[in-house]
């Protein structure tokens, strides 16, 4: 999903109403955002933290310094690692350590929805697709979450609804 | 909260840094763990510094753990912080790592440190020139800075990776790294060890993989200059300088020959590299230096600086004794055919040398001896015993590259003399284990044989002061800069001069018979030995600093010869020779994203442009349309049709053909009466700021950039035309008519205007286009500073054509299947494939232009030989990165199963074979990506 598409869903998920125009830069396609007041705006992350503030949900972005924090890092993890991926093997990594630390939390940031949520699910969405039952089972944290967030209001969208099987097929994998 | 972090680790000192600048360091509990402790439970690759929070969350990355120490004293997010810190780690941190890697664990410097950090650089260094306060964010240090400083400290605090070029981004380091919370992050992180600080961490870290390269990019870099506004009285200048008409042209000086200096004028000397004669140049060597040359030359001509433009063949060395043995020639017979093969490719490309002379003649024998003997006089030479392999049955000594053997560090059996290709260790070549002639295979036998040294450490405060004098008020290009100043930061030392060679400069003293000069010493000297053979009074060029101002143009590789070796054999001779005032240097141009080869036949070479049925005009325009100023850049076929039909035809010759048609049409051929307007008037004063800007780029020979001026002078009148309709108002009233006349008297004027601007890029263009319009001789010759009317109102125009052809799809389709570009695409695409990440991009592009080998006494010479950088090019042994290398294990390993279940199936033979046939495939593909020789035989013997 191209980031300027991405960005859309968002405005959209956001109840932004009027539409922006994004172009991209570069070979690696990074979105570029022209405000009206003032200069362009460049990066998923960057963008997407100016639209939640455009549509005063600023709570997306956290309520305590903490959770700011955490927020900003898992933006970063999303345009840096999971955009960044050069192989197989780090999308293993990825999702490793992701079911890792999802073990006990509902949200990226533990109790609370945010934008961390969104940029991770649709950062995601391209690999748990292509996902067997197995490797589903296998990374068990990460598909509840994700299944979690994709029957979030407004945020699939057009987006494939991906399908997790609520009984163990594989005892032994674990 | 508790801080975790590792002794040398980089992101230690942006947190130290931020939790300073913030307030936060009281609340910290700092803990030093091993580099490879995994203190975040969930992540499998270990990162420090860590931040665990007293929620017992935790904060494993750098900018997030800054941005908490902000949070907590209250700052609030911005789009701006947040769009830096988001750069930092997408674009900077791959960037810096790989520089990073590069300067500490590898030990490498210059360039190699630089050039993946460069654009980055330049990035904060134009967004800080921008701002008119020093800082990123706001108008005092906060978070974005304090972050970037911290990536960055590690590099810029050696000045040598901060040019001077980036003047904003040097101004920017040193207020933050004064700050007191900076000066504290330094002290605890690099304790005084410097740049060493950092290396027992980083060489336990995975090397970076090179971040995927943009692809060179031909358009212009984005300097968002900001709309000019037009003064009053920009706009009363333009109109009073427009209605002075010719009267405002300077007097023509007429050319003399021999064009000689003449006291109280500019007098501009310019010289090309002097290609070596065993190779037809392609378009890399023609943009490289001689079609930029002229450039500059044809310019320097317009402006009527009394200019002398010189180049010639270098003809001596071991490469021509080579290609003359392998067509069975002598070295004189290769040297004549060769010349006059390059003399004809530049006058097919329109070059206007005033001499195009070699460095075979008895004048550079006589001028290099006598540099000669002053600097042995002087006692600048040293005489050392040197150790070399010498072919008994060749009967000759042999280069490094004549050599091959097994390497004394890897045991790889195809090492060369100077480097092993298996682990790139630089190898002396009487170190090889049994070593072989490369010609005759014969095992070679190590001689003594005694050589002559230029003493350049003696030389090194002479050339220094020089520099110092010479580089602060003049236009040398920023990669020659730092090209000379690496080379000088690493210390001089004593350079070979002769050699065990027949073909060359005979060295006129006892005990040195027979041997000749070696070609670097004496090339440079050939541009003083092909004016001689210009004029006699040749040294009233090269002996007279004072009246004469040289310009050099090269591609970046021989900088060193230019800006260190000839200036050092020149002042240690003190004969008050004419050393360079300004050398120009390009980067290299690839051909569609690969190199131009040879040997491989990929690429189009001068004598082949002429038979692609294109026009060397075009050929002309769009080589320096994406010359590789400032950056490397690219040819491609399909750009060059786009340009052609774009930028010429549907711009430049749209906009010149209308003005002389409407002439020719409405008005019987002669220029109508024009009444000017305040649009006109306003529209003059535009024109003249961008002439105004062609000349300013131009004197500081920024060739490519001011090609865009002209361009831009006819987008403007092509909308002046779009704006006005004269074809519509020749058909109306009275005043309608008038208008007609003016727009169509002012449009054909700017025609004039850009047939001269073009001249020094498209001369035959340019004189075609004063023929239709019949410009008066006078006006032809000379480039004023502003824009008169040159064709007043009754001027009779001649004949008016189209200038320029459109290219057609099919046509370049077949052109890049000639020139292998198709070939090249494919394999290109092959490998992308394969290795997404292996294909990088080597900085060889080009075969040097000065041939020959050096050697010197230190041993581990930084200088890197230009042709064995050309034979490591063209050798198929990229080393593809670890992950791919794994990738491709794995598939190996899977393929082998597949074979072996088949095999044990009894599966039907013709299946089996396809399978080994794949797997085979990918064993060779392995063996490529380890870099290691392709062993076809392994499989047969499997079988």
């Amino acid at each position: 999903m191209a980031a300027a598409e991405e960005l859309t869903l968002l405005e959209k998920l956001l109840g932004l109403r009027r539409g922006n125009k994004y172009s991209a830069q570069g070979d690696r396609q990074i979105p570029v955002l022209q405000t009206n007041n003032g200069p362009s705006l460049t990066g998923l992350a960057t963008i997407a933290a100016h639209l939640v503030k455009q549509a005063n949900k600023e709570h997306l972005l956290g309520s305590t310094a903490e959770e700011k924090a955490v927020v900003q890092q898992w933006l970063e993890y999303r345009v840096t690692r999971i955009d960044g991926h050069s192989s197989k093997e780090d999308i293993r990594t990825m999702l490793k350590d992701l079911n890792s630390y999802l073990e006990d939390k509902v949200y990226l940031t533990g109790n609370n929805f945010t934008l961390a949520d969104i940029l991770l699910y649709y950062g995601l969405h391209r690999f748990i697709v292509d996902l067997t039952f197995q490797e589903k089972e296998k990374y068990l944290n990460v598909s509840r979450w994700f299944s979690h967030i994709q029957h979030y209001p407004g945020i699939r969208q057009h987006l494939s609804n991906v399908v997790f099987i609520k009984n163990r097929l594989y005892t032994n994998t674990h | 909260m508790q801080l975790f972090v590792s002794d040398g680790a980089p992101g230690n000192l942006p947190v130290l840094a931020a939790a300073g600048r913030a307030g936060a360091r009281g609340k910290l509990l700092i803990s030093t763990v091993g580099p490879e402790e995994r203190v975040v439970p969930f992540l499998t690759r270990p990162k420090l510094p860590v931040l665990k929070l007293d929620s017992d969350r935790y904060l494993f990355s750098t900018s997030a753990i800054c941005r908490y120490f902000f949070l907590l004293s209250g700052w609030e997010q911005d789009d701006l912080t947040n769009q830096w810190l988001e750069w930092e780690t997408t674009e900077l941190q791959p960037a810096l790592s790989v520089a990073l890697y590069n300067l500490v664990v590898q030990g490498k410097k210059g360039e190699d440190v630089l050039s993946p950090v460069r654009r980055a650089l330049i990035h904060i260094d134009h967004s800080l020139s921008r701002r008119s306060c020093p800082f990123l964010v706001g108008d005092s240090e906060s978070l974005a800075d304090i972050v970037l400083w911290g990536a960055l400290y590690p590099l810029l605090q050696d000045p040598t990776y901060l040019p001077d070029e980036l003047a904003a981004l040097q101004t920017w380091f040193r207020t933050l790294s004064v700050q007191e919370p900076c000066q504290q992050a330094v002290e605890s992180v690099l304790k005084k060890q410097g740049i060493l600080a950092f290396r027992s961490y980083l060489q336990k870290q995975p090397q970076p993989s090179v971040p995927l390269e943009r692809p060179v990019s031909n358009e212009p870099e984005e300097d968002e200059l900001p709309a000019h506004t037009l003064s009053e009285e920009e706009i009363v200048i333009a109109v009073t300088i427009w209605e002075q008409g010719l009267e405002a042209l300077p007097t023509l000086r007429p050319r003399q020959n021999p064009v000689l200096p003449v006291a109280g004028e500019r007098n501009v000397l310019i010289t090309s590299a002097l290609p070596y004669v065993n190779n037809v140049p392609h378009l890399g060597n023609i943009i490289g230096c001689v079609l930029s040359a002229d450039v500059f030359a044809r310019y320097s001509r317009l402006r009527q600086w009394n200019t002398l433009y010189l180049c010639g063949t270098d003809e001596y060395g071991t490469a021509t004794e080579t290609k003359a043995m392998e067509e069975g020639l002598t070295p004189q017979q290769i040297c004549d055919k060769y010349h006059t093969i390059h003399a004809s490719i530049y006058r097919w490309f329109n070059i206007s040398f005033d001499f195009f002379g070699r460095t075979t003649t008895p004048l550079q024998t006589k001028i290099t001896q006598d540099i000669f003997q002053r600097l042995l006089s002087r006692g600048f030479l040293l005489k050392d015993t040197v150790e070399q392999l010498r072919c008994e049955r060749c009967a000759r000594f042999l280069a490094d590259r004549f050599v091959e053997g097994i390497c004394p560090f890897c045991g790889y059996e195809e090492a060369r003399g100077d480097q092993c290709d298996k682990c790139g260790k630089l190898i002396n070549a009487i170190e090889l284990k049994k070593p072989q002639c490369k010609i005759c295979r014969e095992s070679p036998v190590v001689k003594s044989s005694q050589h002559l040294f230029l003493d350049l450490p003696k030389l090194e405060k002479r050339l220094e002061e020089w520099l110092g004098r010479t580089l602060a008020s003049s236009d040398w290009t920023p990669n020659a800069r730092f090209i000379t100043r690496s080379w000088l930061r690493d210390g001089l030392k004593p350079r070979c001069i002769t050699r065990d060679l027949k073909w060359g400069t005979p060295v006129p003293l006892e005990g040195f018979q027979d041997k000749v000069f070696y070609v670097w010493f004496d090339a440079t000297i050939g541009y003083l030995s092909i004016t001689a053979n210009y004029t006699d009074q040749w040294e009233r060029w090269w002996k007279n600093p004072d009246q004469v101002e040289l310009y050099q143009f090269m591609a970046k590789d021989n900088v060193p010869f230019h800006s260190v070796v000839f200036p050092c054999s020149a002042l240690g001779a003190e004969d008050n020779y004419t050393l360079v005032s300004h050398l120009i240097a390009t980067e290299y141009l690839n051909y569609e994203d690969g190199k131009f080869s040879k040997s491989r036949g990929v690429g189009v070479f001068g004598d082949m442009a002429q038979n692609t049925g294109i026009p060397s005009d075009i050929w002309r325009f769009y080589l320096l349309y994406v010359r590789p100023e400032g950056q490397d850049s690219s040819f491609s076929w399909t750009d060059l049709m786009l340009k052609n039909n774009s930028e010429l035809l549907n711009n430049l010759g749209n906009f010149i053909n209308r003005a002389g048609m409407f002439v020719c049409k409405f008005f019987g051929g002669c220029v109508p009466k024009m009444t000017l307007t305040p649009d006109d008037q306003r529209l003059l004063a535009h024109i003249t700021l961008e002439l105004h800007q062609y000349h300013q780029l131009l004197e500081k020979v920024r060739i490519r950039d001011a090609l865009r001026c002209i361009l831009t002078i006819s987008r403007h009148g092509n909308q002046y035309i779009q704006v006005n309709e004269p074809w519509k108002r020749i058909k109306g009233n009275e005043a309608d008519r008038l208008r007609a006349g003016t727009v169509t008297g002012v449009a054909v004027n700017m025609a004039a205007l850009l047939s001269i601007m073009l001249q020094p890029y498209m001369p035959t263009v340019s004189t075609t286009i004063q023929t239709q319009l019949q410009l008066p001789p006078a006006a032809c010759a000379v480039l004023p500073t502003n824009f008169p009317c040159f064709l007043p109102a009754g001027h009779q125009i001649g004949i008016v054509s189209p200038l320029f052809q459109k290219l057609e799809n099919d046509q370049i389709e077949s052109l890049k299947k000639r020139f292998g570009g198709g070939q090249l695409e494919d394999s290109l695409e092959l490998k992308v494939i394969i290795f997404p990440r292996a294909v990088k991009r080597d900085n060889c592009k080009h075969v040097s232009m000065w041939g020959g080998i050096i050697y010197a006494l230190g041993k581990n010479d930084s200088f890197i030989l230009p042709e064995a950088k050309v034979s490591k090019a063209e050798a198929p042994t990229e080393i593809a990165n670890p992950e791919q290398i794994k990738l491709l294990t794995d598939a190996v390993t899977k393929q082998g199963n597949i074979v072996r279940e088949l095999k044990a199936q009894k599966a039907d033979k013709a299946q089996v074979t396809a399978e080994v046939a794949k797997l085979l495939e990918l064993k060779q593909q392995l063996a490529l990506a380890e870099g290691k020789p392709l062993e076809a035989s392994k499989g047969k013997k499997k079988k």
